[in-house]
This record gives C-alpha cells, structure tokens and sequence, in this order.
C-alpha cells in the first residue's frame, strides 16, 4: 500500500450539507470522500492505494480534474483497490456532485 | 488423552456419559450438584447429526432438569465439508443449535464450555461460545486457519503474517489470543474438578450479559470494538 | 406504467448503498457512523491493504412504509462482505440498540463470506456477539429479517447468523450455506463439490432450492424493489414469537425428519421430486411466480 498526499489549485466548490461518498473499495474500483477543507481556492487530496508506484499519474489525473471542475474548497480522501484513471476520474465526477447536492 | 481420562479429572464423584457418533451427553456429579456433559469428541467435524444430537439433548435437559448447569466439552475440527451436507442447509443446523444452548440460558440453565482440543470456526461458534464463559485446556488449538492456510488465501507472506501474529491477537492462532480477545475466560493448566466447580459458582451467579468486547477492552486485545458498539448505542437518534 | 416495463434495479449487482436508498422510504435514510466520521480498519492497514471508511458494513435508521425500522447493509465488494472487528462491531451495537429501542424491525442486508481472514480471531468473535444479539434483539420482541441476494450471498459464520434471523428473504440469485464451494472442493475434491458448475452450485446452495425447502420465508426478483415489498408484506403478517422450548422442538422435530428423509441426497434436483414436484428439471428454468406457484401447490 502507498500513501500519497496532493494540494492542487481549484475553484470554489458549492457546497452542501454533508459531506460525500462514492464508490466502494473494490477490485479497480475505489471510494471517494469530500469533506469541506479550509482553504477555499484549494482542494488537498489524501490516497491510499493497493498499488505502489503510480504518484505521478495520481498527480496528472487530479491536476486535470482540479483544473478542469471547480474542486477548491475541499478534502478529497480516496481509498483505492487499483481503479484505472478513468474510473478515478468518473468517481471524482459523481463525488462532487453529490457533495454540491444531488448526484449526477 | 482420552474422553475417559478428562471425565475422570473433571468429575472424580461419578459420571455416565455416553458418546455416540463423536457426540458426548449425560450427566455427572459435582460439589455443585448434577450437571449436564455434553459436546464433541475427536476432532469432530460438526454436522447435522451432531448438531441436532446435541440441540435434542439440551431441549432434553431444559423439559427435564430444569435449571441443571450445561457442562460442553469442546472437540471440533469446524463443520463437515460436503455436498449433501450443505444441501440440507448446515448453517441451518448449526443455528438451531446455537438458538438452543441461548433458550437454555434464557430459562435459567448456566452453562460453560472447555476447549480439550480443537476449536475451529463453524463447529466452535454453534456451541462452544454460546456458552455464558468459554474456558481452554493449555495446549488446545483455537483457530479459525492456521497462518499456512491464511497465506494462501489472503496472497500475505507467511513470514510477515508469522511476525504479525507475534504481536497481535487478531489472527494468531491459539486459545491465548481468544483469552485476550475477551471470548476464553482463562486458560487451564490442567484438567481439575476444583477449576471446575469453581468456574460453575461463577458462572450461576454471573450477569447474562455479552460482556466479550468488554473484557476484550480490558485485556487489551480487543481495542476497537467495545468503543464502536458504544458510538453506535450513543449516537444520536435520527 | 406497466411494472414488467418499469426499469428493474438489480440488487444483485446494486452497492450496500443503492440497496438501502431503494429499500427504505426516500429520505429516510440516517447513517450511524458515517464514513466522514470513521476510520478503516487499522488491522489491514497493518498488512498493507487500504480499508474502507466504513469498513464494509452501513448501519443506520429509517423507515419502510412509515414505521421506523434499523438496517444493516453489508457491502459485498469490500473483502467479500467479510466480518472484521469494526464491520462486527457495528453490526453488534445497531441490533443491542434495536434491543433497547424496539424499532417495528431490523432489515438485515447480509452479503458476506463470514470472518474475514485478515482479522480471523476477532470476526469469528464478532459473529458469535453478532448470533447473541440477534437472539436478544428478538427475545425483546424486534423482527430480524435477512435479506439475502448479493454477490457473496450468506457464508460461513454469516450463513448460520441468517439462520437466527427471524425469517430470510431471498431472491435466486441469492445463495445461503456454510462452507463455500471452493473450500469443500479445495478440501474434498472436485467429485465431492464442482464449485465450477454454477448450475450444481445454485441447485445446492441457491434461493430457490432454499425456498422450496422452506428454508427461507420468501423468494423474490433481483430487484430492489421487490425486496422492499417482501420484507413490508411479511412484516405484516408477522409477530415474533418469545424464545419457547416449544418452538425449538418444532424445529428440532422437522430438521430431524427431514435429515432422515434426505440425508443421501446430493443434488437439488432428487430432494425437489422427493418434496412431490413433478419435474424437477424444469425449477432452474421457472420464474419467480411460477416458482411460488409451484411451491405453494405442494403436498405438506
């Protein structure tokens, strides 16, 4: 396992009442936990995945999903089995939409 | 050592028991009066003769001898592992089981088990911890797999689960991790009537109360547990 | 709308989530524990593995058809549903609040395994806490209702757990054992047990093989939905009955009979002729009405 901490720059978030879950902890699947951070212009990210060696492509996929949804605001706390980063991307997708207050 | 030979250490003042198909029952005589014997010999493989063996035995006990102590002596290697078995719905069985040793203790029955041998999984949950405590023989197995097996299946090295188990009662094998985990209540050096008629005075008069994750808690093998069954009893109502 | 063309929800396929969002009055939804105030399991951390929030298990409050009821959801894609000390615990403290709070039920939404192996001592503890509370849950007068139709079905320990329940609602795809069909084959081999053949395996262990022996209550779709209308329907029918010597020798008496009559058995189809149904081969084949039909029209 392979703990990996992130600090990107984002828009600010809407967000709703409670926090927000997605995903299960499954083979190539993962969960998504968002939680209200303190620096509203930033999201910090905390992953712990079964599999080791992926910090750099970690990085790019929530670079270009901080960038390209607005994501400040928030701790995202992800717990992963393996997920490609497509379904990561998806996941992060549904996770904040959910956290602004209805699913997608 | 034999059946014989602990029923002779446990109950020097006289015992009739019978056993049938691994299955133990009768009764014997202590300082604390007559007490129903019951369990498994052998490394028993639990099944649905022996289980409904030893659940007519209690209803038994219950309409006959009201309030008569249940003494379970436990040797089990888990439950039987077939087909036909399992076609006739084991767990059902083993419930059934499990369901009569707590009407016993509902209707006032103590009871107390003692590990003589093997205490394994399915076999060990349908009698041996429903009792009100569970006690051990030093060199009896408690396990739900030996570490080899557990490798296997969980793909962890032996070696590092070896060191864990050094460690941590988690998964060690072992009665001693049970008596830590808070489900043995203690581990017998060696089989004696006194330990038991003592452990039967305790267990007349003890409270009927779940109190493993407690103990657990306290013996400092169990250190989650106990605090997430209060969080779920004291958080708030929705 | 026609409900054949209504979209059916699979349960089967549903998260411990999805399933309970269906099961419940909308909005009715209350978690215990939820995730954003829990930890994973330390125990896997330990072996190197990432844990989930909520350590597989949602326990919460809500209500179905208006009467408030506890639910217990485990997750089958987190470790096979597998009982761990967390996991176990939670289950353990919502059924001792059901004790106390006398909720109209417990929906029990087993998925599970049984222990899980990475913390083996403490899920089989936790199983036997877990078989107590049920029993005092409903010696207080609470219906347990398990409901049974995931992906790692009823196993092991949990498989006996389902059995205390009150009654256990299953669907075909829902399967309810003891031993897997990969442990009896990896132990006794493949001619004892052919854990490949799922069409073997669903005659031995499946929810309508179950149902015909009256092992579970009641069968129904893979459908969310229909697990909702099970458990309200036979809630309302049902009142617990207190712990009786009586009770027990009833079930003493017909496990008896019936091991007599079937002990050599060995496969679904002699034990469904031998319960008077005229074709057995046909059972996989029908669907769920028929199945009910079929069963409701045999000899007793």
């Amino acid at each position: 396992m392979e703990t990996l901490n992130f600090r990107f720059d984002s828009k600010p978030v809407p967000r709703a009442a409670n926090p927000a879950l997605c995903g299960v902890v499954g083979s190539g699947n993962l969960e998504i936990l968002v939680k209200p951070g303190i620096e509203p212009e930033a999201c910090r990210v905390r992953i712990k995945t079964s599999a080791r060696g992926f910090g750099e492509t970690w990085r790019a996929v929530l670079d270009s999903f901080a960038t390209s949804h607005p994501a400040g605001g928030t701790v995202i706390a992800i717990n992963d089995m393996g997920a490609t980063p497509a379904v990561v991307t998806l996941r992060l997708a549904q996770a904040l939409a959910e956290y602004q207050g209805g699913a997608l | 050592m034999s059946l014989n030979d602990i029923l002779d250490s446990l109950f020097p003042a006289g015992h009739a028991v019978n056993v049938e198909n691994k299955v133990i029952s009768g009764e014997a005589t202590t300082a604390k009066g007559t007490v129903a014997v019951l369990g498994t010999t052998d490394a028993a493989a639990i099944d649905h003769a022996m289980a409904l063996a030893l659940s007519g035995f209690i209803l038994d006990t219950i309409e006959q001898h009201p309030g008569r102590p249940l003494v379970f002596l436990v040797d089990t290697s888990g439950q039987a592992l077939s087909r036909s078995q399992e076609l006739l719905c084991l767990n059902g069985s083993l419930a059934h089981l499990a369901s009569c040793v707590d009407l016993a203790r509902r209707q006032g029955h103590a009871s107390l088990s003692l590990v003589t041998a093997n205490a394994v999984s399915g076999g060990f949950l349908s009698f041996g911890l429903m009792a009100d405590r569970a006690y051990a023989l030093a060199d009896a197995q408690v396990r739900v797999m030996d570490l080899r097996a557990m490798a296997r299946v969980t793909k962890i090295a032996h070696e590092r689960l070896v060191e864990l188990a050094a460690t941590s009662p988690i998964f060690a094998p072992g009665a001693e991790s049970y008596v830590r985990m808070g489900a043995i209540e203690a581990i017998w050096p060696a089989l004696s009537a006194e330990r038991l008629v003592s452990a039967l005075e305790e267990v007349v008069i003890l409270d009927k109360q779940d109190i493993r994750q407690q103990l657990g808690l306290l013996r400092q093998g169990r250190l989650l547990a106990n605090d997430v069954v209060r969080a779920v009893l004291d958080a708030a109502a929705g | 709308m026609i409900p054949s063309l209504a979209a059916r929800h699979s349960w089967f396929e549903a998260t411990a989530r999805a399933r309970l969002a269906g099961l419940l009055d909308a909005g009715s939804f209350t978690e215990i524990l939820p995730p954003a105030d829990s930890q994973p399991s330390p125990h896997l951390a330990l072996l190197d593995l990432p844990g989930a929030f909520d350590d597989g298990v949602v326990v919460c409050h809500g209500q179905l058809e208006k009467k408030p009821i506890f639910a217990i959801a485990q997750e089958g894609q987190f470790m096979g549903g597998a009982v761990g000390e967390i996991h176990g615990a939670k289950i353990v403290g919502m059924l001792r609040r059901a004790a106390q709070e006398k909720p109209a039920a417990v929906l029990f939404l087993i998925d599970s395994g049984g222990v899980r192996l990475h913390e083996a001592n403490a899920g089989l503890i936790a199983i036997s806490e877990i078989m107590r509370a049920v029993l005092d849950a409903r010696a207080a007068g609470v219906p347990v209702i398990a409901l049974v139709g995931g992906s790692c079905g009823a196993f092991g320990g949990m498989g006996i757990v389902a059995k205390l329940c009150s009654a256990i609602i299953i669907s075909e795809e829902g399967r309810l054992a003891l031993s897997g069909p990969e442990v009896i084959e990896t132990v006794a081999g493949v001619e004892e047990f052919d854990s490949k053949d799922r069409a073997l395996v669903w005659r031995v262990t499946g929810g309508k093989h179950r149902y015909l022996m009256g092992d579970c209550a009641m069968l129904v779709e893979d459908d969310i939905a229909a697990f909702r209308r099970g458990a309200t329907e036979f809630l309302a029918s049902w009142t617990e009955p207190a712990p009786s010597v009586a009770h027990l020798r009833a079930g003493q008496q017909a496990l008896e009979h019936r091991l007599a009559a079937y002990a050599s058995y060995r496969d679904g189809l002699q034990v469904w002729a031998a319960l008077g149904v005229a074709e057995p081969e046909s059972v996989p084949l029908l669907d769920r009405d028929s199945l009910v039909a079929l069963k409701e029209g045999l000899p007793t």
